[in-house]
């Protein structure tokens, strides 16, 4: 299997007094069609991880390689690009535009991209479908679930048909029915081949993942999944 | 793609568009009014000056102290004068030493049920006077060069004159008799064109000549020039050296003003104030649109985070509030220059003028909106470009 995601070694901390070591020396592999879940108290990391993973923060240390391309080594503008085409980002505030409708929305995916604006209809079409929010095209935000809302997020970031969707607390603003619904479309999601990368406190959440890691003092521990015995132990080490 | 956003997320707040539009539109609205009303209300006085008034130069000679002195302008000065370069015709008309207005009557019959006796201005000129007095000839003929040498007794009439003698026709030679003294009535007047010899309707003008030896005429009081077109400013100031060498401050000129300097003027005083405060309204309305500007960028931190998640560089982030802001200051600039357009129109209308507005100045008013919109909102976009999109996600929103 393609690897998407390769981080080694990689370490930030934030100037403080002392600094704050976010992360300190992360391995992590991630590969195409894997449902990784990310759990840990708050202040442990994940945050930065996520930022790190989506191109929105720079390691101060490591290596970062997204689908074989060193991304430490990337100007800003490559990086925005290589952001905007194959990272796409599902948010906890879902982060959503009021003032437009759902379509609309959802077509703000792949703007930066250089796609035409018939080519993104056409794929917010396919989006909206493919999460079940076909019929709500033309509502606003504002008329919908928390639930709803979610689905047309992620959506969103399928627009641009990212080699990652990376999640922040996907399910945080919901409630134990609607986050069923957005668990339920993950799984599809992720039997259609999508590689997912899910951050959560929620064990609930973290339980449907195929693949669960632990986030503690900047680093991660694998747990230990009883149907997949151990696997990705060697991709998420103790550092030693 | 960066106008399609800037477009939705102008018409997202249409309430707040709308204000913010307003200070420009109050500023660009209160420039052309001043503008436009300064324009209209020069062209309008300047129109009262028409071709015709702009051409008259009138030269009023003081009367002498004694009927010995020699008179200060000499009749023989009128040539010299209608030698200067831009004068087309010139003339002067002297009064009788005996007042102002003499007896003057149409029959030698004294009736005594009716007043035959009329008190009517009685003066002696040059025979260029229909020329300069722009009074053409209704009847009959202007007495002539030969005339004025025999000193003959011939009389040609004003319109108000001939009317309150009774005389509409002179093919039959009437007479007249001024201080009982008779004159042949050769030629009747039409009004005169000049607004200001309109009292010459009521003479009887005689040779100047024949006038000193029957009614006592005077010196010459009056000269009348008509200039070419443009030429009687420059008139104006060489008429007194022409007529009296020896003594140029003595003779009084009434010239039209410069209608070019009048309508400037006129536009100065006007725009001077309003010019200002339409000034202040557009620094207004820049500042008012650089702080909702500001306000729209902090409150769409979030979104602007999310168009950097999307792939949007710093660049698309910056333009995307550089095209809103320009956007919002163009529109004020339309709204702005149709409502002064209106408003010129309307003043126009309540005051019967012709409403005057440059053409250049309607076009430029949506360029300056753009162009303050533009400059108001580089603070802001600025800003907006330089959030990290990690702080910019955890933002409001």
């Amino acid at each position: 299997m393609t690897e998407v995601i390769g981080l080694a070694g990689i370490g930030r901390s934030f100037p403080a007094d002392p600094p704050v070591h976010a992360l300190a020396g992360v391995d992590l592999s991630i590969h195409r069609g894997d449902y990784v879940a990310v759990v840990g108290p708050s202040g442990s990391g994940k945050s930065t991880l996520l930022n790190i993973l989506g191109l929105l923060d720079r390691p101060d240390t490591g290596s970062y390689r997204l689908e074989g391309t060193e991304t430490r080594e990337l100007g800003d503008r490559e990086r925005t690009a290589l952001r905007g085409a194959r990272i796409g980002f599902v948010f906890q505030s879902f982060h959503l535009m009021d003032y437009r409708d759902v379509e609309e929305n959802v077509m703000l995916g792949g703007l930066y991209t250089g796609l035409g604006r018939a080519e993104r209809r056409r794929r917010a079409h396919a989006a909206l479908d493919r999460v079940g929010m076909g019929h709500r095209r033309g509502f606003r935000p504002t008329r919908l679930s928390g639930g709803e809302r979610q689905r047309v997020a992620i959506a969103r970031a399928l627009v641009a048909e990212p080699a990652l969707l990376l999640c922040d607390e996907p399910t945080g603003n919901l409630d134990s029915v609607t986050t069923a619904t957005v668990l339920d479309l993950f799984d599809e999601l992720r039997t259609n081949g999508t590689t997912l990368l899910v951050i959560t406190h929620d064990d609930t959440v973290a339980a449907r993942a195929g693949r669960r890691i632990r986030m503690g003092d900047g680093r991660l521990w694998p747990i230990p999944s009883p149907d997949h015995g151990g696997a990705g132990v060697d991709t998420a080490r103790v550092p030693t | 793609m960066i106008l399609g956003e800037a477009l939705s997320g102008i018409g997202s707040r249409p309430a707040r568009t709308a204000l913010t539009v307003l200070g420009t539109v109050l500023g660009i609205g209160t420039l052309v009014t001043t503008l436009g009303v300064a324009a209209t209300a020069g062209n309008q006085i300047a129109g009262r000056f028409d071709a015709a008034t702009a051409t008259e130069v009138t030269v009023t000679v003081p009367a002498t102290g004694t009927t010995d002195d020699p008179p200060p302008v000499p009749w023989t000065s009128l040539t010299d004068l209608a030698r200067l370069n831009g004068v087309t015709a010139v003339t002067g008309y002297a009064r009788s030493r005996d007042g102002d207005t003499l007896p003057v009557r149409a029959t030698p019959l004294n009736d005594p049920e009716r007043v035959a006796t009329r008190q009517l201005p009685v003066i002696g000129t040059d025979t260029a006077f229909p020329a300069a007095a722009r009074a053409a000839v209704a009847a009959g003929r202007f007495f002539d060069q030969g005339h004025l040498l025999r000193r003959d007794r011939v009389a040609v009439l004003g319109p108000q004159a001939a009317a309150q003698l009774g005389l509409t026709r002179v093919e039959n030679q009437p007479a007249i008799f001024v201080k009982d003294q008779a004159f042949t009535v050769i030629g009747l007047l039409a009004p005169t064109g000049r607004s200001d010899a309109t009292e010459l309707d009521d003479a009887v003008v005689l040779p100047w000549s024949t006038a000193e030896v029957t009614v006592r005429g005077g010196p010459l009081t009056t000269v009348l020039v008509t200039t070419a077109l443009g030429a009687a400013p420059l008139i104006a100031e060489q008429a007194p050296l022409a007529l009296t060498p020896n003594d140029p401050l003595g003779p009084q000129v009434t010239a039209p003003p410069d209608p070019a300097a009048l309508r400037t003027g006129v536009a100065g005083d006007l725009n001077g104030m309003l010019l200002v405060l339409g000034l202040v309204s557009l620094v207004v309305g820049a500042l008012g649109i650089a702080n909702v500007t500001l306000v729209t960028v902090l409150e769409r931190t979030a979104e602007i985070g999310l168009r950097r998640a999307l792939g949007a560089r710093r660049r698309h982030i910056a333009a995307q509030f550089l095209t809103e802001s320009t956007i919002v200051g163009s529109l004020g600039g339309i709204v702005g220059v149709s409502g002064g357009i209106l408003a010129v129109v309307a003043i126009s209308v309540a005051r019967d003028w012709t409403p005057v507005i440059d053409g250049r100045l309607a076009a430029a008013a949506p360029a300056t909106g753009a162009l303050l919109g533009l400059l108001a909102g580089l603070y802001p976009s600025i800003r907006a470009a330089r959030m990290q999109p990690v702080d910019a996600l955890r933002g409001p929103g």
